[in-house]
C-alpha cells in the first residue's frame, strides 16, 4: 500500500507554543531552509500517522497577515500559493481573544482548518472554562485541546487532521461578518473581481503566468485586501480594468464618510468584534483581577532601579556561559586537531600533500570545529532567554539606548557576543525578527573587538608601550570599536537602508519554563546549519589561504626556499603584501605589515605569528606567549626593518580592529543573509573604514608629534 | 488638547479613541488588539524611560513612546 501524502501548515501567534507543538509532531525529522529571496526561515518536518506521510510546515509566528512584515507575507503566501491541505492554527488558550484575531484572518483564506487550544492546562488552573464544542460550531472548524509542554494532544491533532483530510467532518462555513456598510462595498468589489476573473481565465487559458498571479485568491479576500489597500495585493491592481480601481476609491471614500474611520480600522475593529462575540459565548472567564506570577516577576526584573543591574547580570552570565564555559572544550578540539596534525607529520614524509593535509585541510576542519562549543553554548543561552520570555524584556530594558544608535533593543545580545567572537554573534542576530534591524546589527557587529584580536593588541602593546600606557591603549581600542559601531549603525540606517521605521510594538509574554526538547532541538538546528552552510565555506577558504601562503614553493630555478621568511616573501600572499604596499604606505605600513594583514583574513590572531615568521623571530611560540626576550627582539626587528614607531603600532592595532574580522565571519554572514551581497559589502566597508580611520590617526599623530 | 497613550502615568487607565499615523506601525498596534474602544492600563516605563508597557486584558504589550503617542485616548 502506498502512503497517502498530506501537507499541513502550522500557523499561530509568537509565544503560542507553536514551535513546541511542531517539535512534538515531527521530533527530529526536521529541515530548515530559507524562503527564496527573503531571510525568513523555512521549517519543514515530517511525520507518519495512520498510513499518511504528513509534511508539516512551521510558518513564522505572526499576529496578523498584513503585507507589512516579511514574516506575515511569507505565511500568507505559503498558504495561498502552496495551498496546504490543512491549516493547523495553534492558539494560546489562556489568551484566546488576541490569538483568535489571526484565526479570523486565516478563515478568509478558505483552507480546511483545525484549531488547537494550546496551554489548556493554564486555563484550567485559572478556573476558566472554554466550551470547545461550541467554539467549534461558532468558528466552523474542529477544535482540539493540547498541552504542548507536556506533549499532550499530539496524537489527537494528527488524528483530527486525517479526519479533516478524509472529509469525515462537516462543519458550516464561517467567516467574519463585517458591519453592513463594509459588506455592501465588499459585494460590489467582489462582483467586479469575479467578472474580470472569468475574463482573465479565458485570456490566460494558454499562459499560466497571468492566471496564477492572482486567480487562486478567493474573491472575497481580494476585495477585503483592496479595501484596506494591502501593499502586496495593490500591485495586482493594474492587471484589472479601470472599473476596479475607481470602485475601490469610491468604496473607501464612502466608508470614510459613513463611519468616520478608514477602511483598515473598520476591518480590524470588526474582526475583534467578531472574536469578542465568539469568546463571550464559548468562554467562561474568571474576571477576578489578580497579580499573576509574571507580573510579580516583572515587578522585580523590570523595576526602574533593579531592571538594568539584573539585565547586565544576565548578560554577563550569557557571556560567561558562551566563552568561559566554552574555553575548555575549545582547547580539547584544538589539541585534538594538533595531535592529528602531529600524527600525520610523523607518519608522512615531507611533501606538498602533507602540507595540504596538515595546514590546509586539518587546520581548516579545526577552524570550523573550534567554534562549535561557543555556538552550542550560546544557543543554549538564547534558547533559555527566549523560552522563558526574558528576551523580550531584555529588548524592553535596552531599547532606549540601542534605538538612539539606530538599532533595536534585541541588538544588544549579538553585539555583546561580538566581544567574544563574531561568528556566533552573527548567528545570534536571528533573535531580531525585523530584516532591517538584523542586517544593520550584522553589519556593525564585526566592529566589536573580538577575542582573536586581543593577542595582536597585547603583543604590540608589550613591544611598543610602557605597561602604564598599555591599559589606556587597550581601552581606547575597544572604545573606538563601540563608537564606530554606533556611528555606522546610524549611517546605514539613514542612507543605506532608509524607509519607514519598523514597529517595536511587541508582546511581553508570560514567563514559562522552556522544555528540554525545545532547547536541544534549537541548539542542534543552529549548530547543524552552521556546520552545513558555513562550515563548508570556511573549510574552502582555509584551503585557499593555505595555497596563497604555500605557493609558489620554489624559486625560478626550481629550488626550494631555505628560509621560511624568504618563502613567505615569495608566496602569493607575500606578493599580495607587496602589491598593496602603495595603498598602505600612507598609514606607515610596509609590505611586511601588508602580508600580516592578508594572513589576518584567515584569523586575526595569525597576524602575530605571520609577523614572527617575516621578521625571522626563531621561536614563534615564545613570541605568542609574550615572553620578554622574544617580545624585545620582535620590537627591535620591527623597528629596524619596518621603521615602526609606537604610533605605527597603534595604527596597526586600529586597522586590525576595524578590517574584516575573518573569513569565517564572511561565511557565516553569507549563510545568514542568504547571499553574497551583504558579506561582500561588509568586507568592502570595513576595509575602507579601517583605512580612513588609520589614516586620520596616523597623520594626526604625526602632525601632533605623538608616539613618533 | 488630545491625550495620548504616552501621557498616561504608570497605573493610569485609558480608553482608545483612535490611532493616528499609518503604515506598518499603525497596523501592528491594531493587530495587537489596541483598537478603538479598548481599555488599557499603563503598567510601567522601562528603566531608561522608554519604551513603555501597557496591559490590555491580561496581555502585556511594550511599545516605544513615539508609537504610544499615535494612540489617542478618549
Amino acid at each position: 500500500m502506498t502512503e497517502k501524502k498530506l501537507v499541513v501548515a502550522l500557523a499561530g501567534n509568537p509565544n503560542s507554543g507553536k514551535t513546541t507543538i511542531y517539535n512534538n509532531l515531527t521530533g527530529s525529522r526536521q529541515h530548515v531552509g530559507n524562503y527564496s529571496g527573503v531571510t525568513v526561515e523555512k521549517k519543514e518536518g515530517r511525520v507518519k500517522h495512520a498510513g499518511y506521510d504528513i509534511t508539516v510546515i512551521d510558518l513564522p509566528g505572526t499576529y496578523g497577515l498584513s503585507a507589512y512584515s516579511p514574516d506575515e507575507l511569507v505565511s500568507r503566501n505559503v498558504i495561498l500559493h502552496a495551498r496546504p491541505d490543512i491549516l493547523v492554527n495553534i492558539v494560546d488558550a489562556s489568551n484566546l481573544e488576541r490569538n483568535l484575531y489571526l484565526t479570523s484572518q486565516l478563515l478568509e483564506l478558505k483552507i480546511p482548518m483545525l484549531l488547537v487550544l494550546n496551554m489548556a492546562d493554564v486555563v484550567e488552573q485559572r478556573g476558566d472554562k472554554i466550551d470547545s464544542d461550541l467554539l467549534s460550531k461558532l468558528l466552523g472548524m474542529s477544535v482540539v485541546k493540547a498541552v504542548g509542554s507536556k506533549n499532550e494532544g499530539t496524537q489527537e491533532i494528527l488524528t483530527e487532521v486525517i479526519k479533516i483530510a478524509e472529509n469525515k467532518i462537516e462543519l458550516p462555513e464561517r467567516q467574519v461578518r463585517y458591519r453592513r456598510e463594509v459588506e455592501d462595498e465588499l459585494l460590489v468589489l467582489q462582483r467586479i473581481i469575479n467578472q474580470e476573473k472569468t475574463a482573465a481565465l479565458e485570456i490566460a487559458a494558454g499562459s499560466d503566468s497571468v492566471g496564477n498571479s492572482r486567480l487562486p485568491y478567493p474573491s472575497r479576500w481580494l476585495a477585503l485586501k483592496f479595501l484596506e489597500k494591502d501593499r502586496e495585493i495593490m500591485k495586482h491592481l493594474e492587471e484589472f480594468d479601470q472599473e476596479l480601481p475607481l470602485q475601490i476609491e469610491k468604496s473607501r471614500k464612502r466608508l470614510q464618510s459613513m463611519i468616520g474611520d478608514d477602511a483598515e480600522t473598520c476591518l480590524v475593529e470588526d474582526r475583534y468584534g467578531f472574536i469578542r462575540g465568539v469568546c463571550r459565548e464559548a468562554c467562561q472567564t474568571n474576571t477576578l483581577e489578580r497579580l499573576t506570577l509574571t507580573e510579580k516577576i516583572d515587578n522585580i526584573l523590570l523595576n526602574r532601579v533593579l531592571g538594568i543591574p539584573v539585565f547586565l547580570g544576565i548578560m554577563w552570565l550569557l557571556f560567561q556561559l558562551t566563552f568561559t564555559l566554552g574555553a575548555p572544550p575549545m582547547e580539547w578540539i584544538e589539541s585534538g586537531i594538533a595531535a592529528l596534525a602531529g600524527w600525520v607529520e610523523v607518519n608522512m614524509a615531507e611533501s606538498l600533500l602533507r602540507s595540504l593535509l596538515v595546514d590546509g585541510i586539518i587546520g581548516g576542519v579545526g577552524g570550523v570545529l573550534v567554534f562549535l562549543p561557543n555556538i552550542l553554548l550560546l544557543f543554549l543561552g538564547i534558547a533559555l532567554l527566549e523560552g522563558t520570555g526574558y528576551m523580550a524584556r531584555a529588548a524592553f530594558v535596552m531599547d532606549n539606548i540601542m534605538h538612539r544608535a539606530g538599532l533595536h533593543g534585541k541588538s544588544f545580545v549579538p553585539m555583546l557576543i561580538g566581544f567574544g567572537c563574531t561568528v556566533p554573534a552573527m548567528m545570534a542576530t536571528r533573535t531580531l525578527e525585523n530584516p532591517r534591524d538584523r542586517l544593520v546589527t550584522m553589519l556593525v557587529t564585526p566592529l566589536m573587538s573580538c577575542g582573536a584580536r586581543l593577542p595582536v593588541y597585547t603583543l604590540l602593546i608589550a613591544a611598543f608601550f610602557t605597561p602604564r600606557a598599555g591599559g589606556n591603549v587597550l581601552f581606547s581600542l575597544y572604545l573606538i570599536g563601540i563608537i564606530l559601531a554606533i556611528a555606522m549603525a546610524r549611517l546605514f540606517r539613514t542612507y543605506l537602508l532608509p524607509g519607514e521605521t519598523e514597529p517595536f510594538v511587541m508582546e511581553l509574554p508570560i514567563y514559562r519554563m522552556p522544555t528540554l526538547k525545545n532547547i536541544l532541538i534549537h541548539m542542534w538546528e543552529r549548530t547543524w546549519l552552521y556546520l552545513r552552510k558555513a562550515g563548508t565555506i570556511i573549510l574552502a577558504m582555509s584551503i585557499l589561504m593555505w595555497g596563497l601562503f604555500t605557493f609558489p614553493n620554489v624559486d625560478e630555478h626550481g629550488r626550494a626556499f631555505n628560509e621560511p621568511a624568504i618563502q613567505l616573501e615569495n608566496s602569493y600572499a607575500g606578493r599580495m603584501g607587496k602589491a598593496i604596499e602603495p595603498v598602505i604606505k600612507p598609514l606607515g605600513f610596509d609590505w611586511k605589515t601588508g602580508v600580516a594583514l592578508v594572513s589576518g583574513l584567515g584569523a586575526k590572531e595569525v597576524v602575530v605569528s605571520t609577523m614572527g615568521t617575516l621578521y625571522s623571530i626563531g621561536d614563534s611560540e615564545a613570541l605568542a606567549a609574550e615572553e620578554a626576550a622574544a617580545v624585545k627582539s620582535f620590537a627591535e626587528k620591527v623597528r629596524e626593518q619596518s621603521g615602526f614607531t609606537p604610533l605605527v603600532a597603534y595604527v596597526l592595532m586600529i586597522f586590525t580592529l576595524i578590517y574584516v574580522p575573518c573569513l569565517a565571519t564572511v561565511a557565516i554572514m553569507k549563510r545568514e543573509t542568504n547571499g553574497w551581497k551583504w558579506p561582500l559589502f561588509m568586507v568592502a566597508y570595513t576595509l575602507i573604514l579601517a583605512w580612513l580611520v588609520s589614516f586620520i590617526v596616523y597623520r594626526g599623530g604625526l602632525w601632533l608629534g605623538i608616539g613618533v | 488638547m488630545t491625550r495620548t497613550l504616552k501621557d498616561l502615568s504608570p497605573g493610569e487607565h485609558g480608553r482608545i479613541k483612535t490611532i493616528t499615523g499609518d503604515g506598518p506601525i499603525r497596523r501592528r498596534i491594531m493587530d495587537m488588539g489596541l483598537v478603538p474602544g479598548t481599555e488599557l492600563v499603563m503598567e510601567r516605563y522601562a528603566p531608561l524611560g522608554d519604551p513603555v508597557e501597557v496591559k490590555n486584558q491580561g496581555f502585556h504589550i511594550s511599545l516605544r513612546k513615539e508609537e504610544a503617542d499615535t494612540v489617542i485616548l478618549e
